[in-house]
């Protein structure tokens, strides 16, 4: 009797040590579906329209759910869902129909979409009874955010509709997708371009200060102010060069380089070409300009041809002074390679943008026997032109060469508001390090540029 | 008139395209859009000037024997080789005028002249540099002073960046090569580079207000 | 003329003869050399292995035949490891002699990846790489930067149809594809300023993961944008392209490539010393002389 007795006190007791144990093991494993309580929902829910942009954007923000990497750790993602009508199932029909279609049916399906994308806005105003939520899109736990983003082309499926409702909730989701917490519903929140971007502000301001600066030194140049500029060997060397070829009674070779008629290069290289020219139609000489690029080609032809007659040689112009060789780059090299060694100029220019093919160049000339003188603002290309010329322009010397050759007052003008605007950076690059070190993000926050 | 219109033009579209960079706004966008695509217009109204002057003057070089004046008959039967090819083809069973440019290079007289000839061309031009780089290290690497010799030792440690050969020291060499290809040009390039971006600001602020006009063909 | 003068004088055709003689050699004789890896490449070949099947990579092909030998291995090695790891590849080749040698490279790489090979222990299976749902090859259009800036708002705004004429909307994996953001990185293969155009109008304006693969001459200067972040890695010439090889663990044409050009280093580095040595010798003959 006392043994049956203490077995089932020891069954009764083992009964309530388990029951115990089972109680203090912590919260249910998430995986297991069964044991999943809802999570609680993302709080603080906003939507407003995506800042600096062309519109068709909006960006949601939240506070992050509580079991979310926290409480029960329970939510794996967020699902974000947006109010759309049903009257775009009907637009997204007509798109549909539209892509197999052709000739006037085409047409017509066309105007049909049209005029439906016309009523998106006021389709957008009959929430909540004429739609529902439809996916969106996803963010992992720990995320806060999401922006909807959509597409101006109104023939898209994408496409966002600029100033109309839109409404928004966020689904806080576990491993199992039918537990979930949605959130508040939040709206309505439309969608707008801004006419200025405010990330670029460091941006706009150095355009306008360096911009008012050149402003400044121009007009001081204009009233007579003497402003020194350092000597370029480079650009000092031109005009004995030029001279070298008319003893000699060889050409000049002037190669504008394998830039486009929008490069900056190219254009500082037309400036030059003209005071080249100019030197050229009054001794005589003979000039070869091979180009690359035809629209570089015939802004060169007018620049030649108004040097000659500037020089008031008008009649020693000829149009194959200035001729367009190949848009290929080692075609184009191949062909002034073979000039250089069939004319043997006296002196060789390279003034513009090149690449790889600048030593090929430099390296002929240097074999055909003529003075070099190079000047570009490819970095790569530098150290060729420098060990292979006589005379190299670096970088911005390039671009300096038209107010060296000219002299002329408002030209030196810009460039000493270069000088200024180089010095500013690097005062500013000083004070950048010194933050950098010091950790004053405030200052650096100042300079920094967003998309 | 005949110079203010250009420059009137280059004025208001050099301020536009300033301003569209800080205005996000669709409208802005859509001007952007529109006069990307009379830049392509543009081009190749250009490039039709271009063979023309190319033909003019191989002619030209052909028709009075000028020395070397093979080379443009060259030129000229490549030109209208390739487009005679881009004319006619093989196609539905007979050679006939067909638009085969279209197809591009699958054409296979196309494909051919790229693969056996334009390529094989290119790369041997390109291959050229190695051996003019070799003659002019020759020439130019000579320690005629500190700077030259600062120099040449610096390009002496960056060729012998690859080297396998060199044992403990070539993990030296290497490190000393990254240090001079990361710190002092890095330090330089940067240099030149907010040099150039300055001058690129200021050449492009000229030629919009008009006081630089070698583009116009006056200087 | 004395021996030093002679040394400091050469005819350059004997440069370039000596130069040719030791190139032959070692292409002909087969040997490989170690490669060692640096960072700069290390972090491309990390970011495409770390991603996820089906993301995209955007690879800009945009280099002419000349380039062809240090920038095509790059080409094969970066395609071939995202066609591995199951990655979607759009393609563009913004080059005028571009798109025929992507189209030759799309297509060998299709030939090699359909045997089974290993790589880095890890043994893939061979697969058919199918056109329009493994790639989209959208071929060539002229002025790059606006190409580029273009692709930035929509893909189907330069380029309405692929290289093949298919429209973009009915190209299976350009379905959900707008723009720059849908594509985990580009990779620029570049031997020009197409390169400074993705910098300053691609990665500046639309801010996405840019990696670079250049020719030797030009990736000193790029330098800069690793350090300040703009691009995230660099593949500089023939020993980048070996360097991407080597971590991919697929030998191809950089590494025989970096056996030629050791030597050549070598070469250059030897007649340079004769240059100096013939300087400094005639220069103190002279000293000698009083002269």
């Amino acid at each position: 009797m006392k043994c049956k007795s203490l077995v089932i006190l020891l069954f009764v007791c083992g009964f309530f040590a388990l029951a115990a144990a089972e109680e203090g093991s912590g919260p249910p494993d998430s995986t297991h579906v069964d044991s999943i309580p809802p999570p609680t929902p993302v709080s603080m829910l906003t939507a407003r329209d995506s800042e600096n942009d062309h519109g068709h954007s909006v960006t949601l923000m939240w506070e992050l759910s509580t079991d979310d990497g926290a409480g029960q750790n329970s939510v794996l993602s967020y699902e974000i869902f947006r109010w759309v009508p049903f009257f775009m199932d009907t637009l997204q029909s007509i798109r549909d129909s539209l892509a197999g279609a052709e000739g006037t049916i085409a047409e017509q399906l066309r105007k049909r979409r049209d005029q439906a994308i016309a009523m998106i806005p006021g389709a957008h105003k009959s929430y909540p009874e004429q739609g529902g939520w439809r996916k969106i899109g996803t963010a992992l736990s720990g995320q806060s955010s999401y922006e909807d983003v959509g597409v101006k082309d109104r023939g898209s499926p994408d496409y966002m509709a600029d100033h109309t409702d839109y409404y928004y909730l966020v689904d806080a989701v576990t491993a199992d997708p039918a537990i979930r917490a949605p959130s508040e519903i939040v709206g309505p929140v439309q969608s707008f371009g801004q006419f200025f971007n405010t990330g670029r502000i460091p941006v706009f301001v150095a355009v306008l200060v360096f911009g008012l600066l050149t402003i400044l030194f121009v007009t001081r140049a204009r009233r007579g102010a003497e402003l020194y500029v350092r000597p370029l060997a480079g650009i000092e060397a031109v005009d004995d060069a030029i001279g070298r070829a008319t003893e000699m009674g060889k050409p000049i070779l002037y190669v504008l380089g394998l830039g486009s008629a929008a490069d900056i290069g190219t254009i500082a290289s037309f400036t030059i070409l003209g005071r080249v020219a100019k030197r050229v139609a009054e001794y005589q000489t003979k000039l070869i300009v091979p180009c690359y690029d035809p629209i570089v080609m015939t802004v060169a032809q007018e620049t030649v041809k108004a040097a000659f007659l500037d020089a008031g040689r008008p009649d020693d112009y000829y149009e194959d002074i200035v001729y367009f060789v190949t848009q290929s780059q080692f075609a184009y090299v191949a062909a002034v390679n073979g000039t250089m060694l069939r004319e043997l100029p006296a002196t060789n220019m390279y003034m513009g943008v090149f690449f790889a093919e600048s030593l090929i160049l430099a390296e002929t000339g240097a074999l055909a026997g003529s003075i070099q003188i190079a000047g570009t603002d490819q970095v790569a290309q530098l150290p060729f032109f420098i060990v292979a010329c006589d005379y190299t322009l670096i970088g911005e010397e390039l671009y300096a060469a038209s107010a060296y050759l000219g002299r002329e007052p408002i030209l030196l003008g810009s460039l000493k508001a270069q000088d200024y605007a180089k010095a500013a950076v690097i005062i500013l690059a000083a004070l950048g390090l010194l933050a950098a070190s010091l950790n004053w993000t405030a200052f650096i926050n100042l300079f920094s540029v967003t998309s | 008139m005949r110079r203010q219109i250009p420059l009137a033009l280059v004025f208001i579209f050099g301020v536009f395209m300033i301003f569209q960079y800080f205005v996000p706004h669709e409208s802005s966008e859509w001007i952007y859009e529109f006069l990307l695509d009379w830049i392509y217009i543009i081009g190749i109204f250009a490039l039709a000037l271009g063979i023309w002057s190319l033909i003019r003057v191989s002619v030209a070089k052909i028709k009075t024997r000028k020395s070397g004046w093979g080379y443009p008959v060259i030129t000229m039967a490549g030109l209208f080789l390739m487009i005679l090819f881009g004319f006619t083809g093989y196609r539905d069973g007979s050679w006939g005028f067909h638009f085969m440019t279209a197809e591009g290079l699958s054409n296979p007289m196309f494909r051919n002249f790229f693969d056996y000839i334009m390529i094989p061309i290119q790369s041997t031009m390109f291959a050229l540099l190695a051996f003019f780089i070799a003659s002019a290290a020759y020439r130019a690497f000579r320690a005629r002073n500190v700077l030259a010799s600062l120099l040449l030792v610096a390009a002496l440690v960056v060729m012998l960046r690859f080297n396998p050969y060199l044992g403990p020291f070539g993990t030296i060499i290497a490190d000393t090569a990254s240090w001079l290809l990361n710190v002092p040009n890095l330090a330089a390039k940067r240099a030149i580079i907010i040099g150039i971006g300055l001058g690129m600001v200021g050449t492009a602020l000229k030629i919009i207000l008009g006081i630089e006009r070698g583009y116009m063909g006056k200087g | 003329m004395n021996i030093f003068d002679r040394m400091m004088s050469l005819d350059r055709r004997w440069v370039f003869l000596f130069l040719a003689v030791v190139c032959v050699i070692t292409y002909i004789v087969d040997f490989q050399i170690p490669i060692r890896v640096e960072s700069e490449v290390r972090t491309i070949h990390e970011f495409i292995d770390t991603l996820k099947p089906d993301e995209i990579v955007f690879i800009a092909i945009d280099y002419d035949p000349n380039a062809l030998a240090e920038l095509h291995p790059m080409c094969y090695a970066v395609m071939e490891h995202c066609f591995r790891k199951n990655l979607k590849v759009i393609i563009t080749a913004l080059s005028q002699n571009g798109p025929g040698m992507a189209e030759q490279a799309i297509l060998d790489i299709s030939d090699s990846l359909k045997l089974d090979r290993e790589y880095n222990g890890i043994l893939y299976e061979g697969r058919e790489i199918r056109k329009g749902v493994d790639y989209a090859f959208l071929g060539y259009k002229p002025y790059f930067a606006l190409v580029i800036l273009g692709m930035g708002q929509n893909f189907r705004l330069p380029f309405p149809t692929d290289y093949y004429g298919t429209p973009l909307d009915s190209i299976p994996m350009m379905q959900g594809v707008q723009n720059y953001d849908q594509v985990a990185c580009v990779v620029d293969l570049s031997a020009g300023n197409i390169t400074d155009a993705w910098i300053a109008y691609g990665q500046g304006r639309f801010y996405f993961p840019l990696a670079l693969g250049l020719t030797g001459v030009m990736g000193a200067d790029y330098y800069p944008y690793l350090n300040s972040k703009q691009i995230f890695g660099l593949m500089a010439g023939l020993y980048g392209a070996a360097q991407y090889e080597e971590l991919a663990d697929n030998p191809g044409l950089a590494k025989d490539g970096m056996r030629i050009q050791v030597y050549a280093h070598l070469v250059i580095i030897f007649f340079i010393l004769i240059g100096n040595i013939g300087y400094f010798m005639s220069r103190s003959e002279k000293k000698r002389q009083g002269r």
